[in-house]
């Protein structure tokens, strides 16, 4: 079977987004084989650049990076340039800073007609409230997530960075189905997308419960609507975790088996499914006392044995350490220029005939010669006296 | 009617509860025709899981079935007969796309698994989601939405910030809802139009083994990461100098006035002499930006603290969001499903369709997060009934009799 540099082969990417839920879409898109091209300045440094290395370079594997002062009337020019050999222009400014910059999708279909633009932001690009300011926390929130996490008789609970990725990941596949449209029909097209938005969308059954019943369902901890066990209970260590579910009769009778606790077979406060689900609490507290004498990891493989789902509530350090993940090739080290090595993680997915290139992170301007030089066909005087005035920057 | 942005794409879908499910919804939603294969009598067990209207149970009710088959065509199959497995096998050969959560042992033992699908479609393109993936020491083990979620790391890391103060010896809890099960079908939509792109261009299939696990772990990166630096993030880890989550008269807020304006900004609502005072500006407050829970707090940091607990409580959700943000400072409500459907902004957006289901009644349920210019997101059927389709499917497209779908309904194929 032949080998792909990747489904987006051949693929541009004009990438003016940081933060974290822009870059990952891009990244994404990398591991697809897209070229995707990094927008950045001195001017404006991105935060995570400066503050937060290892996780800039894990959002921004095998990128390209170009440094273009978008304050200057000729970095703009550079940057328009550099839109007109692209198919797709990401960004995740401000609501409003685009066309500000003469970067809107009205103004960049004039250069290039058929560009696919996306714009990424945590309320829409609409008003009435487009414009507020947002991070992760502030659209979890809005979006419904962070009411219903956490304990029952406990406080909302927030969640950060993985609002942003999940928001990431509808902005990588409403591209793709952009890019499938324009296949078949050559147009381009614009989208506007709420990062908030998907947070609803992906509790919707949730809401549907409000607009069927008016039920409010709030927080239920780790809890099932059917499943009980259903829940983290401790392990030996420190702060060490193992998840238990059990939805069937013989998956109650091997858990039984398994863990030898001797009272639970005939013990008759958890006899049937709907017995053990309205004693869960009394439950959990006789299972937490089997689980204490075990680690997580030896839990998970007594459990499974059975045919028991059980699974570690995993730290990153397991995560990054676990022969699962690193056998799946999804835990990877790279070769950073200044920091060495660096474990990073890849696509959540194997591909057949498709290699994952998984290349580390760009410095900031690495591929300017390569981009204004082959790309934009600019000579070396010009990018020397570009650099002069601080254009590439 | 408006032409779908993957309009021609042919999926075939044998797959239920979420994951799955919620990727053929996305591809079907944006017009990809979607064949949903359900077991005969029983079918996808999100039917059996509410919510219910009135609570009360109906395979035909289910919110969470309705809102994740959108836009789809429904037949029944019964894979582990020999004449099901030949059906299926018919429809693989003239689909561009199986998508399947089935275990992995399931799929070899009844010998549907890629290599032998390739057989009978040289292009097909395949997408398995699990919860570890087809290989791996963990391939065969067993994981619900529970274990998945905190097997990602997700899990590990809530509750955090205040959450943790309060009951630092409790456990680790999921996210709300189902949440990371339609992350998971979201990733394996994205692997899938990945695949189907290469096809238009190379003219060959391939088969995207997608792990459930993973999908969550990548989604962590930005907390992960610093394991680099070797910190091992955990829930203690965080918190906010000043902000955060804050309880007001009708709820929650979160506030976070991270940079020097929005920080001004809020001081200024909040107590416009003290944003005058040299102690407190920006600089002399905001000395780290993330750092352990339980460090001291100094004098300052912590008259701020109730300023703002105290002021908070005085206000509305409401006010509070919309009064801070006037100021330029990044703020929320922490939303109720309530809060949620009557969002100005996102009525502005149109992102609740409300449609009359001829069984359950009123539905209303999120449409697209995404305004597409080109191709919107449209609502051209409900979710099927158990079997609504299988004579538009097995009699006029497969050309099979409808004396012989009768006999294959006797016999429990159908």
């Amino acid at each position: 079977m032949s080998t792909y540099r990747g489904p987006l082969d051949g693929i541009r990417i004009a990438d003016f987004t940081t933060g974290l839920a822009g870059p990952f879409s891009t990244q994404i898109l990398t591991w697809l084989g897209a070229e995707v091209i990094k927008i950045e300045s001195m001017e404006h440094s991105s935060l995570l650049r400066q503050t937060a290395e290892a996780r800039f370079i894990n959002t921004n594997l095998a990128k390209l990076s170009t440094t273009i002062n978008l304050t200057r009337p000729e970095g703009l020019d550079l940057a328009r340039r550099l839109i007109t050999v692209s198919d797709v222009l990401a960004e995740s400014f401000r609501p409003g800073v685009m066309t500000n910059l003469g970067l809107d999708y009205e103004a960049v279909r004039k250069i290039k007609p058929d560009i696919i633009m996306i714009s990424l932001s945590g309320f829409g690009q609409t008003p009435p409230e487009g414009h507020y300011r947002t991070w992760a926390s502030i659209f979890g929130g809005m979006g419904g997530l962070t009411h219903l996490t956490g304990y029952p008789d406990g406080i909302p609970c927030n969640e950060r960075g993985a609002n942003d990725t999940r928001g990431g990941q509808y902005a990588a596949f409403a591209v793709l189905t952009a890019l499938c449209y324009r296949m078949r029909t050559g147009q381009g097209q614009y989208l506007d997308l709420a990062v908030r938005d998907v947070i609803c969308c992906h509790i919707g059954d949730v809401l549907l419960d409000y607009t069927m019943n008016l039920r409010d369902q709030g927080r239920r901890g780790n809890r099932d609507d059917k499943m009980s066990p259903h829940n983290c209970y401790r392990c030996k260590g420190d702060d060490k975790w193992i998840s238990i579910a059990v939805a069937t009769d013989d998956e109650w009778r091997s858990l039984c088996k398994a863990t030898g606790i001797a009272e639970l077979p005939d013990d008759k406060r958890f006899a049937d499914a709907r017995d053990r689900w309205q004693n869960q609490d009394e439950l959990d507290g006789i299972i937490t006392a089997w689980t204490l004498n075990h680690t997580h990891y030896e839990i998970m493989e007594i459990l499974q044995a059975s045919s028991v789902a059980a699974v570690p509530s995993l730290n990153c350090e397991e995560i990054y350490t676990d022969r699962h993940f690193k056998s799946r090739g999804f835990v990877k080290e790279v070769e950073h220029p200044e920091r060495g090595k660096q474990v990073v993680t890849g696509p959540p997915w194997i591909l057949s005939a498709t290699e994952t290139s998984l290349d580390t992170a760009p410095l900031m301007g690495q591929h300017n010669d390569y981009i204004f030089g082959e790309l934009l066909g600019l000579s070396s005087s010009d990018i020397a006296r570009l650099r002069e005035d601080q254009v590439i920057y | 009617m408006i032409e779908g942005a993957l309009d021609g794409l042919q999926v075939l879908e044998l797959s239920q509860f979420i994951s799955g499910p919620y990727c053929c919804k996305l591809l079907a939603d944006l017009g990809a025709e979607v064949i949903k294969i359900e077991e005969p009598e029983t079918g996808d067990e999100s039917r059996q899981r509410g919510p219910f209207p009135n609570d009360s149970n109906h395979i035909e009710k289910s919110g969470l079935f309705l809102y994740l088959n959108t836009n789809k065509y429904g037949i029944t199959l019964n894979i582990k007969t020999p004449k099901g497995r030949e059906i299926f096998k018919e429809l693989v050969r003239e689909t561009d796309v199986l998508i399947e959560n089935n275990p992995p042992l399931m799929m070899k033992e009844l010998e549907l698994n890629y290599s032998t699908l390739k057989q009978v479609n040289p292009r097909l393109i395949m997408t398995s989601i699990t919860p570890f993936g087809q290989t791996g020491p963990y391939q065969n083990y067993k994981s619900y939405y529970l274990n998945t979620f905190h097997g990602g790391g997700e899990g590990y890391l809530l509750p955090a910030g205040l959450g943790y103060v309060l009951y630092p010896d409790r456990e680790p809890i999921k996210a709300g809802g189902y949440i990371g099960e339609y992350d998971i079908g979201l990733a394996a939509a994205i692997a899938t139009l990945g695949s189907y792109y290469m096809a238009q261009t190379v003219n060959e299939g391939q088969y995207a083994d997608v792990s459930g696990l993973e999908v969550i772990a990548g989604l962590m990166r930005y907390e992960h990461a610093p394991y680099n630096d070797g910190w091992v993030v955990n829930r203690a880890s965080w918190a906010l100098p000043i902000g955060g989550l804050a309880q007001c008269k009708d709820g929650f807020v979160e506030l976070m006035p991270l940079m020097e304006h929005m920080y001004e900004g809020l001081l200024e609502l909040i107590n416009p002499e003290l944003a005058q005072d040299e102690k407190y500006q920006y600089k002399n407050v905001m000395l780290s930006y993330a750092r352990p829970v339980g460090g001291e707090d100094d004098d300052v940091r912590q008259s701020l603290k109730d300023l703002i607990e105290e002021w908070a409580l005085k206000h509305t959700k409401e006010e509070i969001y919309h009064q801070v943000q006037a100021k330029g400072c990044a703020a929320g409500i922490i939303a109720t499903p309530e809060d949620v459907l009557d969002s100005a902004q996102l009525k502005a957006r149109n992102l609740f369709v409300e449609v009359e289901h001829p069984e359950a009644g009123t539905l209303k349920f999120p449409s697209t997060p995404c305004l597409f210019s080109r191709t919107p997101w449209q609502l051209r059927r409900y979710a099927p009934h158990l079997g609504e389709h299988n004579e538009a499917i097995f009699c006029n497209r497969m050309g099979i009799s409808k004396q012989e779908v009768l006999e294959l309904k006797q016999k429990g194929v159908v």
